[in-house]
Parts: structure tokens; sequence; C-alpha cells
């Protein structure tokens, strides 16, 4: 029939799933009518158009970050407990209650959801929502580039949740090596939703990369020269300059495997000339630098944490500067250390295993001068602080763990094995997660208007502490004993069981401690007008953030702050003469929707050609392009604040 | 600081275009002339036209798109020298890091013919 | 906004898109080091040497840069707000990238019927996506250039369009330049 030939090969049996799988779809389905019933009940959808989707403000626009990115956590923590369970029952006898290709399927989602969207989008997230504030500008370089960014990464992560209900998932591990990933071997749709999912996302991150770097170099205030920026500023700009060098070799390397898939071509097949090895050197060539990527503003965000509960200014802040800027370095030379076993011999092992173990150093220049700026500081024990006290056990372990490691002959024995996992879960939940967390807390009353409530916070760090280290010192153990990476089923002569189990519990006590946030952040909004943050400064800081109202008014500061000395506002706040405030027209852009059509489109053209449906994806692009022709020869898309209106709400807010 | 006054990259003149571009033209002539009458060896060959290639590099880089020619800060400069570090490590590690598994993973006809080739060694 | 306010925001800009091309850079890198790997995955097919015709490619390569170079002496006009000289020069501009684009095209097209496709080979697939990515930037600088022309016909030559002239000319060197490596290493180092 002529209509199924335009479908490609997208037909009905795209729509047969398993009985797992349609609980998640189900539940998912459900949120999603849930949420959709809310807004049309309200009468809300007007309001959710043009204060949030249609908007230009990274301050919108990093909680819109924010919210996809813990959407897609908790489906990946959800992945996460699947992965457990099956582990901890699939013993002998049993098979557990996932299928094989299921569970492949859900390692691979489980890892591609946690790194790209919801790592990635709480990292962008802050940064939209922190860093103009804090180099005291009014908005980022390039306003509608930055709300493209987000749509794209929205998109991204719709395909990849299509793939739940149409058709599967990649089964072919978070990085889809080939030839597993070729067709030959994976000849279903599941490793070009991945691509396809990924490529476009990363455009959105690739185009953010270039306009916070842009950013931070340009639109600082006039006092404020890089040597007197915040922390969190310096750990962005290095890791955007990680995300613009890092994520070409992706989207080439994405490309590449497509072009593989689709035209048939032969970079990674394993015959007519194709090299699979030179996949995992490429796409390790971008992989290390991005879990670099992930850190870095982890980093900053502990330097911004520390110092201002320890109420003492950072300690060593130049030593912090060179130390991002020689980790943003040897990131790019330490990528071998994933694939020491693939077979490159002594020397290229010895160097990129000696290089492995120096970037360890800047890092602990870092740990060494935040307990520094404790020491003899008044240490206030608020939830961000808790975090990072966390993480200092937590990371400090697991990174001892890396460096064993780097040492080629050792990572012979662990190269995928458990105790690679738990390494590299300890960095990032320990590090990126426990980052997060405490950056969410702590500027919270910042992007809302009141603080979280304290003791939930603290119920939350402690399951999260305790079920990490339940669910992952196990595995440490696990993969010194010799268990392997992904599996599904072991014998039960092998002995793992006991420790499976432990590590299921441990996945339970996280599954509370997550409970405990929702529950943390439902009673706040509760109990919000108990804890308003009045003053805009509700810890004592000391950046240019606080300087302003909670939340801040769309266009962040009314009089722009004169900036001398680091540690900015702590200046500001201590002057004994503060300028009189001057109002004066402001010029803002205006909100938009056609980043939503890009996005749009882009999902259309990446769906379509996952199905092999080539004119409707020719369709999707062609009109990708022309909307960005449309928009990029379009002008006057901004709008004027007057004076008079901008005094009345700086005075509204009890703030002249 | 992080103000510019001027636009720093409207440099040039019609002088300067034409000087790029006739050494460009030059650069490229001087290394198709040396590939097609196979002037030197092959190890050196190479050298040489890598050579030419640099420097029609540089000459664009400088006559084309005024790089250098900024005002402070230079922005433009130092983040080209990044992408031009980055570009040398990917492509010289690619290169050394594939040569050594391309090495390891050789079939045993390929292992003879290198053994005899490379090592002079004959089994 | 005042004019020194719009100066700024119109460098800011150009410095935006200067950081695009750095990686653009970073792109084209990693496709090279993908075709200096697989240069002689041939899989039994002819190596460049017996595929690739140097005079052909020559005169390729002094099409781009000739365009290159009335490019510059376009932008040189539209600062002298010359608007006339500006069309004409991107006109040739224009023209002679439309021509190597032919030639391209061309070679690829005999490649392909002789059985020499992006099928054939790891060589192959890295040859024609290495140079193909580059053909098809050409191909977005000239839909680029056209769209311009036909805003400096109708609207004149603007702040904004100086702004994206200028952006359009540093994409058209930049491609001029990946050009000398794409000649240099695929071409003449596949003919040593």
């Amino acid at each position: 029939m002529v209509f199924a030939e335009l479908l490609g090969r997208l037909n009905a049996s795209a729509l047969h799933h398993g009985g797992v799988e349609m609980v998640g779809i189900a539940s998912m389905g459900l949120a999603g009518l849930a949420a959709f019933g809310y807004l049309t009940y309200k009468r809300r959808w007007k309001w959710l158009y043009r204060e949030w989707l249609t908007s230009v403000d990274p301050k919108k626009i990093g909680v819109m970050y924010i919210v996809v990115a813990a959407l897609m956590g908790l489906r990946g923590v959800t992945d996460a407990a699947m992965l457990r369970a099956q582990q901890a029952t699939s013993v002998g006898a049993s098979h557990g209650f996932l299928s094989s290709d299921h569970f492949q399927q859900i390692f691979s989602a489980h890892g591609t959801i946690m790194i790209f969207f919801l790592a990635m989008g709480l990292m962008f997230g802050l940064i939209n929502l922190i860093v103009p504030l804090q180099i005291g500008a009014r908005d980022v370089a390039f306003p509608f580039l930055n709300a493209t960014s987000f749509w794209l990464f929205t998109a991204g992560m719709m395909l990849l949740n299509t793939s739940l209900a149409i058709g599967d998932f990649s089964a072919a591990g978070w990085l889809a090596y080939p030839p597993l990933s070729e067709l030959a071997y994976s000849p279903g749709v599941g490793v070009d939703y991945w691509i396809w999912a990924l490529q476009i996302a990363g455009i959105g991150s690739l185009l953010a990369g270039i306009n916070f770097l842009v950013t931070i170099l340009r639109l600082r205030r006039p006092g404020m020269s890089l040597m007197k920026m915040p922390l969190f500023c310096w750990s962005v700009l290095g890791t955007m300059t990680l995300v613009i060098f890092a994520f070409p070799i992706l989207t080439v390397t994405l490309t590449l495997l497509a072009l593989d898939r689709t035209l048939g071509m032969h970079f990674f097949t394993s015959g007519a000339g194709g090299n699979p090895m030179m996949y995992v050197n490429l796409i390790w060539a971008w992989g290390h630098p991005e879990v670099y990527i992930l850190i870095l503003p982890a980093f900053g965000v502990f330097s911004e944490v520390v110092s201002t509960f320890s109420q003492k200014k950072l300690f060593g802040y130049k030593s912090m500067v060179w130390a991002i800027w020689a980790i943003v370095l040897l990131s790019f030379l330490v990528w071998l250390h994933h694939f020491f076993t693939m077979g490159a011999g002594a020397d290229v092992n010895a160097f990129f295993g000696v290089m492995t173990m120096v970037i360890a150093v800047p890092t602990g220049v870092k740990v060494f001068n935040w307990l520094f700026t404790m020491y003899r500081g008044r240490i206030r024990f608020t939830t961000p602080m808790m975090w990072f006290l966390g993480f200092v056990v937590t990371f400090t372990v697991g990174g001892m763990a890396g460096v064993l490691m780097a040492v080629p002959p050792a990572d012979f024995q662990l190269h995928n094995s458990l105790f690679l996992v738990a390494h590299f879960h300890t960095m990032i939940i320990g590090g990126v997660v426990f980052g997060y967390f405490a950056g969410l807390v702590y500027w919270f009353p910042k992007i809302f208007g009141f603080k979280l409530n304290e003791r939930l916070g603290t119920y939350a760090f402690w399951c999260w502490l305790v079920g990490f280290l339940t669910a992952f010192v196990p595995l440490y153990i696990l993969g010194l004993m010799g268990a392997t990476r992904r599996l599904d089923h072991y014998d039960a002569s092998m002995g793992w069981q006991g420790l499976f189990i432990v590590a299921g519990v441990g996945v339970a006590i996280i599954l509370a401690g997550i409970g405990f946030q929702v529950l943390q952040i439902i009673v706040s909004i509760r109990q919000r007008h108990k804890n308003m943050d009045t003053s805009g400064d509700p810890w004592n800081g000391r950046t240019l953030e606080w300087a302003t109202s909670s939340p801040a008014a769309p266009y962040n500061f009314a009089t722009m702050p004169a900036v001398t000395t680091r540690d900015a506002f702590w200046t500001i706040k201590h002057d004994k003469n503060p300028p009189k405030p001057h109002y004066t027209d402001i010029e803002m852009p205006s909100n938009t929707a056609v980043p939503i059509f890009i996005a749009a489109f882009a999902f259309l053209t990446g769906f379509s050609i996952v199905w092999h449906i080539y004119w409707l994806a020719l369709v999707g692009l062609l009109s990708f392009v022309t909307l960005i022709i449309v928009r990029t020869t379009s002008d006057g898309n901004e709008y004027v604040i007057p004076a008079a209106q901008v005094r009345e709400i700086e005075e509204s807010r009890g703030r002249s | 600081m992080s103000n510019m006054t001027h636009e720093d990259t409207g440099r040039g003149t019609i002088l300067s275009y034409s000087l790029g571009f006739l050494t460009s033209v030059e650069l490229t002539l001087g290394a198709y002339l040396l590939v097609a009458h196979h002037a030197f060896s092959s190890g050196r060959l190479i050298f040489a036209i890598i050579g030419l290639a640099i420097a029609q590099l540089l000459v664009q880089l400088v006559f084309f798109l005024h790089l250098g020619r900024e005002s402070k800060p230079r922005w433009n400069l130092v983040v080209f020298s990044f992408a031009l570090t980055v570009v040398l490590i990917l492509v010289i590690g690619s290169l050394w890091i594939m040569n050594h598994l391309d090495y390891s993973h050789m079939t045993p006809a390929q292992t003879d013919t290198s053994i005899i080739k490379d090592e002079g060694i004959n089994p | 906004m005042s004019q020194t306010e719009a100066i700024e925001k119109d460098s800011t800009s150009i410095f935006g898109f200067w950081v695009y091309l750095m990686t653009d850079v970073v792109l084209f890198a990693s496709l090279f080091a993908t075709f200096a790997v697989l240069r002689n995955n041939t899989y039994g097919g002819p190596p460049g040497r017996e595929l690739f015709s140097l005079p052909y490619v020559l005169t390729e390569t002094l099409l781009l840069l000739t365009s290159s170079f009335t490019c510059g002496l376009a932008m040189l006009a539209a600062r002298r707000g010359d608007k006339r000289t500006v069309l004409v020069l991107f006109g040739i501009t224009f023209l002679l990238g439309v021509a190597f684009l032919g030639m391209e095209l061309t070679e690829f097209h005999h490649l392909a019927a002789e059985g020499n496709s992006w099928r054939r080979s790891g060589f192959l697939s890295s040859f024609f996506t290495l140079v193909g990515t580059h053909g098809l930037h050409i191909t977005v600088g000239l839909l680029w250039m056209g769209v311009m022309m036909v805003r400096i016909v109708r609207a004149g030559l603007g702040r904004a369009t100086l702004r994206r002239l200028t952006m359009l000319s540093l994409f058209w060197h930049f491609l001029d330049i990946i050009w000398i490596f794409i000649f240099t290493i695929v071409y003449l180092l596949g003919a040593t």
C-alpha cells in the first residue's frame, strides 16, 4: 500500500511492548495527562505559554532546564531501581523479571538519561539562573540562541522518551560501541533513536557553550576583571571551553555512525575497511572532557557554598583558577584511560596513565582550598554545607579508586568490572549530583523568593549519603571479586547475591531520599510565607546575585552595580556611602515561540530519519533551515521597560 | 576590560588582500608543482607540502581573517590558540593511538607482511 | 540604544560567530583525523592517487581562493557603503563558489558512477564525508550569500547587514582555509 510506504519502516509492531514497558508507558502517560488536566482545569495555558514557554529570560529558561532534568532524573532512577532489582534476584535458576534485551535497553537508557538529560540539564539550569546575575549583567549574550538551546535539549529528550512507546531504545550501552551498534548487529530503531536524540541535544549544548563563553568574556560589569569574578563563573568559563571544543567531536562521531547505518558507509563496520576502534577513540575524546564538563560547575558551586557558610572569603582564589585551567587542559590529554585494554600497547598506555594521575592533582588542590576555607571559619551546617561535606568524603575515596585504575596493569583487572561502575557513580553522584543539589538548595531562595525547609533537606541528604554508600560500596567489593558490569544473570556459586541485595537496599534508601526532596518542595511551597526571603540576601552572601531581589526582576539590576573588588557584593553591602539609585529605560528581548518550532522541526527530522521516512525528514530539515533563515534576517525583537515602571517595581519590593 | 569600542575584524586594505591572495596562489602552485614533478623523496615531499600548507594557513589567517590584529583583549587569538591545541592533540593523538592499536590487532597474514617489511626479518 | 552600545553589541555578535567557527575547526579536525586513520583502508579498491586528478583539483582550489579574495574586496566596498560594488563582487564570489561546487559534484558523480562510492570502503566513506561536509558548508555559504544580496538590494547596507556580511565573510574565508588542508592532505598527500 502506498500509505504504508510513506511511513518508512514504521508500522503497528512498533507499538507492541512487554508488560514492564507498558507499566512505564502508562505511568508516564498518566503523569502527562495529569499535568495537562491540571493546566486546563486551572486555565493556565496562556500563562504557561506567555510566562515560561516563549520566554527568553535565562532565569525562566534555567527553571525549565531543571524541571526537565528532574523529570528525566526520576525516569533514570526508576531504571536504576529496576536494574538493581534484577541483579539482586536473577541468580541461578531464577532469571529475574527482565528479559536480557529489556535489561540491556534499560541500562543503555539509564546511562544516556542520567548524563545527557539529568546532569547536563541541572548544569545548564544553574548556569542560566546564576551566571548573568553573578557577573552583573542583564542577560546572556544571545537570548534567542539560549532559548533555542533549551528547546533543542527538550526535543532530544522527547525523542528519547518516544522510543519507550514507539519502537525500542538502543541496547548497546550509553555509548553505543560498534560493531554492536552497527546495522548488522542492531538492525532495529533503538540505536538510531539514541543517535538522533543525542545529536539534537548535543547541538543545543554546543550553542549554549558558545553563548555562555561569550557572555562571561564580554558582558561582565566594567569593574569586574576576570580575577575579580566569582569562582562559579570561572568554573563555568572552563566548562564552556570544554563544551565548545569537545562537543563537535561528538557531533562528528554520531554522524559517522549514522552514515554507516543509514547510507551504508564503512567508518566503523567490521568489514570493508571500517575500524570500530576509531569509534571508541573518538567517542572518548569527547567523553572524557564531558565528565569534566559535568563536574567543574559543581566544583564552582562548592566554592560559593563553602565560602558563604564558613563566613569567610575563599582560600586560595588564584590557585583555584589555576586548578580549573589545569583540569581543562589535562582533560583533553587523558581519554585513552577509558580503553587501556583495547591494546594500544605499553608506551601509549603509560603516557595516558601518567596524565590521568596528574589530573588528580588540581582536583586535590581544590579540595584542600575548600577545607582551608573552612578552617577558622564560623561554619553554619545548612543543607548546602551538608551536601559539600558528603561530597568531600565520597568524592575523595571514589577519586582514589580512579587513580588506582589509572595504573594500566591494575586497570586490566578492573576494566568493565563493577569496581569501575562504582568509581564513576561515586564521581557522578558524590560529585556532580551532590554539587548540583547543594547549588539548588543554596540558590532556591534567589529563584523562587523563599527558602526550602531545612529539616526535610537534612533528612534527604542523609538518605542520599547512606543510600549511596549502601548501594555502591558492595559494588566496589563485587568488582574486586571479579563481577563484570551489565550482567543480567549470574551463577549462584559466585556468591555475589548477598552484596547485590545490599546494593538493592541502598537504592531503596536513595529513593527515600528523593521522596524527602519531593516532600521538601511541597512543604516549602506550603510554608513559603514563613520562609520568605525579603532582603534578597538570605545567607549573608558575597557575590552579586544576592544584590537583587528574590526573585530577581526580569532586568536583574535596576541600576547596574559598581564593581571594584572580588566578592563584589560584600564590598557593596558594607559600603558606608551607597550610591543613589537612578532609573533609566531598559531594553529587553521579546518573548518568541520560534525556538519551540525550530526544536519541533528538529524532532520531526530525527524521528523521520529513525523510521526511514525520508520525505518527512526532508520536510523537517527544510522547515528547520527556513525558520532559521527567516529569524536571522528579522530585526526589532526587543521591547522597552520605561524608567517609571522600573522605579515602581523596585520600590514595591521594598528596595530602592 | 570586557568592552571593545570598535569592530575588531574590520581591517584590511586592497593592498593587504591582494598580497594575501597572490602569496596564497604562489604557495598553492608551489605545493602542486612539487607533487606533480615529484621533486623530492616521499618523506621530504610530505614535510614540504605540509609546510607550505601551514604557511598558507598563516597568510590567510593574517591577511583574510585579520587574526592578531585586533585590539586587546585579543580573545579571538586566545580562542583560536585553544582550538589549535585541541586539533593537534586530537589529530596527532588519534594517529598515534590508532597506529599502535592497528599494530596490536594485525591478522596472522598481516603480521607476516609487517615482519618482512618493517622489521626486515624473514620468517 | 546608544551608538557605543550598538557597536559593542555587534562586536559581541561577531565574536560569538568567531567562537562558532572555532567549533567548526574542531569538527573538521575530527573528520581529518578519521580520514588520516582510514587513509589506507581501500578494501582492495584503488588508492587516492588513481582516483583523483591533480590539475582538476588545482582548478577547484584556485576558484575557491579567488572567491575568498573577491569576498575580501566586497567587504572593503561594504565598509565604504558602496552598494553596487558590493553586489558585483559578491556576485562574482557567488559564481566562483557555484563553479567550485559544480566541479566537486561532478567529481563525486564520476567516482560513484565508476563504483567508487562512499559505500565501497572506509577510505572512500571518509573521503566523501570530509570533502562532502566542506561542500555542504559551501552550499550553506552560497545560500547565505544569496539571501544577503537580496537584502542589500532591498534594504541597503545598514548596520545589521554590515554585521551579517562580516560574519559571512569570516565563514567564507574559513572555508577556504579548510580547503587548503583538504587539498594538501587528501589530494596532494594522496598522490605522493
